[in-house]
């Protein structure tokens, strides 16, 4: 049985794609298939009532989605946002992703398919929530006419209008299509946040049930008729190019079909499997023009930045009265250097699209951050139009921002053009994951402070080194040379020490030939570190306590200082703890919200670190689901503590030289601290939710660790510093 | 053509003997709830049980299987939903992103064969597993909700 259907956006009986999810096929073109039971009662064909909502005969509705699902729990947020507009029954709610060829044919009707920055619901939240809205009014007017009453007499509850005054129900089911056929309202009143029923609480995930039993269908998993299978092999070093290859050599080896070159830097092997054609790509030989970058190494990359750490040309991020004259004239001086490695995403599940090229269309499955972004990388390797693309979303195996950039996409499509009408499925081994992202930039930090006799901080300046994401993939987003991403948390409206009386915090340049990109948190992780690091260093340099001494300086920062309050009182910061047992404190802003950590660690005289207790807290403003928020808190320190205590990306001769986890370490089972979540919504704002808590969890432990050993560490990962004290 | 047991049916195919059982799951029979996360033992995305015992499927040769019985994550239970392992990453909402977890719940399911309570320095050992999305803890707490259910 094929999963996937090429033909699910065609069946006759329905407005095309509009009125889609018709029993089984609506449930493919979502890109995973319902557990055998839901199957079996999988509604009728629903009408659209407006684009966000198709409403089914059976009274359930399908709510539209434009953003991606990778496990941050997106999908359910915004059916719970468009659910509570509607008034819908939640128990009877499911959620289809848009299909980018849609909103591009609909003007992009659906909005930014984009999914990245902690933006999936709060750039989202005014235009779906009116979405949910504006469909409630179209069924409470198809009722009033109906009955011939005062729409203003008509409520709406669970999916059903009811007319208080007689008495009379009509399910949204039996008003849809006369719902669809009234103008979608342009002015819409939203509810009080007091009044929500769905929104705001903690429901169950709308995609859990899938994820127990092997049936979702990722990307990676797609079967199609007569597909066949590609491995890649692109130039290990970074701006070099494939030369030439030996197919010869590999033609008779099993399931062997195709050797292709791919573009200027790759090569790939198209076989009945994948596991032959992967097999057979090892045993193939290469030639590669290694290019200009292939003596560069960690060694040269460091100390490259290292001379950023001094010179003279800077963009500026944030400034205000005069720091280097406040330090040069304090009774004390400190200062320190840290940095932070090259991390890849490293998503559990490898980069993989499935294409199937026409000479006048385009076809690819694949996970994607930014539906839009594929739809056009899609069709420019194709040669063809925007509009003779089609792109099958599924959910991700982990996105972390790497699956906003297209490059397998456009490698998909290139390969399939070479063997046209036959669809072939591309996927990268872990070792080609590894050592072809859009790592996690690297970067140094010189902190110079003065403080006057009485441990006050005259003034700071953080100088940051190292490569920009902006100079390298986005260019035109520079403000006036500088790379606002850069100063992630540091800038005017995030800084968390305004009351720090003379400020300087700028950036030198240091661009290497390794591609840089997004990674879950992007800087704040980076800048978390050196900031909130430093000021411990403060703290113990003045002679103060850690939290006493950030709660002076954060007062003209009342929501910052009410996360960090919150979470030093639920981790007990004024109890004595255990023999052993020590902490460490921090807190950070970034993504739109708030974010505050306590770690609690033992490290023996030996150096074994045993992260103990993690308590977070975040303000995110509103809450859309809480008990997801805990859970992408949770999973934060998950991704966090990888960075902190095992990953990097070391580069040799040009090319990083990790291939698998037995390089590439990341934090499993046994390195997991218990994490206390407690979510501090303020109200009055949307702040993200994925990403803003990594930044928290390495400043946490190595303000700890310091604690337990008097050790400061000041480079990343922890794996290389030995913390056996005396 | 190679006889394999799986889920209590006889699949035979033609892949070489030493082809990775992972493989041979995903690709010539076509069960892709298995997944490839590493292809060196490392993660743990792949894991079936093989006579009971959980396995890395990417590191084992197909070849050398003979009469073993494999279960994968399709043939956990019947329904695919009423295994206490199951019901437990259910009611727990233990997945994220979802890839890692069909891995995860085979190896969580054999612990709970083999040690009917394990404690967290069980569960730490046992469960080796590579989760990116940072679901260890809820991992951690399902296996405990479900050692309890299979006591009751
Ligand atoms: S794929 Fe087998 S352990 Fe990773
Ligand atoms: S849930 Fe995403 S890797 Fe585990």
């Amino acid at each position: 049985m094929n999963e996937i259907s090429t033909t699910d956006n065609s069946a006759p009986g329905r407005r095309g794609f509009l009125a889609t999810v018709g029993a089984a096929a609506g449930a493919f073109s979502l890109g995973w298939s319902l557990p055998a039971e839901a199957q079996a009662a999988a509604p009728a064909a629903g009408v659209e009532v407006g684009i966000w909502a198709v409403i089914h005969p059976d009274n359930s509705t399908t709510i539209r989605i434009a953003r991606s699902e990778m496990g941050q729990g997106t999908l359910t947020g915004l059916a719970q946002l468009v659910a509570e507009e509607l008034d819908a029954d939640w128990s009877k709610v499911r959620a289809e992703y848009i299909a980018p060829e849609e909103n591009f044919a609909r003007n992009r009707a659906w909005g930014d398919m984009s999914t990245g920055g902690s933006r999936g619901i709060r750039a989202s939240v005014p235009y779906v929530q009116k979405g949910g809205a504006a469909a409630r009014m179209m069924l409470v007017t198809a009722a009033a006419q109906k009955w011939g009453v005062p729409e203003a007499e008509c409520s709406t509850a669970s999916s059903v209008v009811t007319h208080a005054k007689t008495g009379r129900k009509l399910r949204y089911g039996d008003l849809a299509a006369a719902a669809a056929k009234l103008p979608v309202p342009a002015e819409v009143a939203l509810k009080r946040h007091a009044d929500w029923k769905i929104a705001g609480k903690g429901v169950k995930r709308l995609d859990t049930r899938d994820k127990l039993n092997g049936r979702l269908v990722f990307a990676i998993d797609v079967k199609l008729p007569g597909m066949l299978n590609a491995a890649i092999a692109q130039c290990p070093v970074f701006g070099g190019r494939l030369v030439s290859f030996d197919a010869g050599a590999i033609q008779a080896m099993p399931g062997v079909r195709h050797v292709l070159r791919v573009d200027d830097v790759s090569v790939a092997v198209v076989a009945d499997k994948w596991y032959q054609a992967k097999t057979a790509l090892a045993a193939m030989p290469v030639v590669w023009d290694e290019g200009p970058n292939s003596k560069v190494s960690s060694t040269s990359i460091a100390a490259f930045l290292k001379d950023g750490l001094d010179a003279t040309d800077a963009a500026v991020g944030h400034k205000y009265g005069d720091a280097a004259g406040a330090i040069t004239g304090a009774a004390k001086k400190v200062e320190a250097v840290y940095a932070t490695p090259f991390l890849n995403h490293a998503t559990l599940e490898p980069m993989n699209c499935t294409a199937v090229f026409k000479p006048d269309l385009v076809e690819i499955w694949v996970g994607s951050q930014n539906g839009d972004a594929s739809l056009a990388a899609a069709a420019e390797a194709a040669g063809l139009k925007l509009s003779q693309a089609k792109v099958h979303k599924h959910h991700l195996g982990g996105g972390f921002g790497r699956r906003g950039q297209q490059d397998y996409v456009r490698q998909a499509v290139l390969i399939a053009k070479q063997i046209p009408g036959i669809p072939v499925k591309l996927i990268w081994s872990r070792e080609e994951d590894m050592q072809h992202g859009f790592y996690r930039p690297i970067t140094q930090a010189k902190m110079t402070a003065g403080l006057d006799a009485q441990g006050n901080v005259t003034g700071l300046h953080m100088r940051i080194s190292g490569q920009s994401i902006l100079a390298y993939l986005m260019p035109t987003r520079m403000e006036n040379g500088m790379d606002p991403v850069q100063f992630q948390g540091l800038a005017a409206a995030e800084f968390g020490y305004l009351a720090i009386p003379n400020l300087l915090i700028d950036h030198a340049f240091r661009n290497t030939h390794v591609p840089v990109g997004f990674w879950r948190g992007v800087n704040t992780n980076q800048n978390a570190v050196y900031l909130e690091c430093f000021i411990d260093e403060l703290a113990h340099a003045a002679g103060k306590d850690p939290l006493a001494f950030r709660r002076t300086l954060m007062a003209k920062n009342p929501k910052q200082l009410a996360v960090l309050n919150a979470v030093a009182a639920k981790a007990g910061y004024d109890q004595k703890l255990p023999g052993g047992v020590f902490r460490g404190i921090c807190q950070y802003t970034g993504f739109g919200s708030y974010t505050a950590a306590v770690a609690e660690v033992t490290v023996s005289k030996k150096g074994e670190l045993k992260i103990l207790r993690i308590v977070a807290a975040t303000d995110c403003g509103i809450a859309v689901n809480p008990a997801q928020i805990a859970a992408q808190v949770e999973g934060s320190f998950g991704y966090g503590l990888s960075a902190t205590l095992y990953s990097e990306c070391t580069i040799e001769a040009g090319r990083v030289a990790e291939g698998n986890f037995d390089t590439y370490e990341v934090l499993r089972m046994a390195d997991m601290p218990k994490v206390e979540t407690i979510v501090v919504p303020s109200g009055g704002f949307w702040g993200g939710v994925g990403e803003p808590t990594i930044a928290v969890a390495a400043p946490a432990v190595l303000n700890a660790i310091f604690a337990a050993t008097g050790k400061r560490v000041r480079s990343l990962p922890l794996k290389h510093h030995d913390l056996s004290h005396a | 053509m190679i006889a394999l047991t799986i889920n209590g049916r006889l699949h035979e195919v033609d892949a070489t003997p030493e082809t990775p059982l992972l493989w041979v799951l995903r690709e010539w029979i076509g069960m892709t709830g298995t997944k490839y996360g590493c292809g060196v033992a490392q993660c743990g995305a792949c894991s079936v049980h093989v006579d009971g015992a959980v396995t890395r499927s990417c590191s084992v040769q197909v070849g050398q299987i003979g009469n073993a019985k494999i279960t994968t994550i399709e043939g956990l239970s019947p329904d695919g939903l009423s295994h206490p392992v199951q019901k437990a990453w259910d009611a727990f909402e233990v997945p994220q992103c979802g890839y890692c977890q069909s891995g995860q719940i085979m190896a969580a399911a054999a612990l709970l064969k083999s040690n009917k309570r394990p404690s967290d320095a069980d569960i730490d050992a046992a469960i080796t597993n590579i989760c990116r999305c940072g679901t260890y803890p809820r991992i951690r707490a399902a296996i405990h909700a479900a050692a309890k259910m299979v006591q009751v």
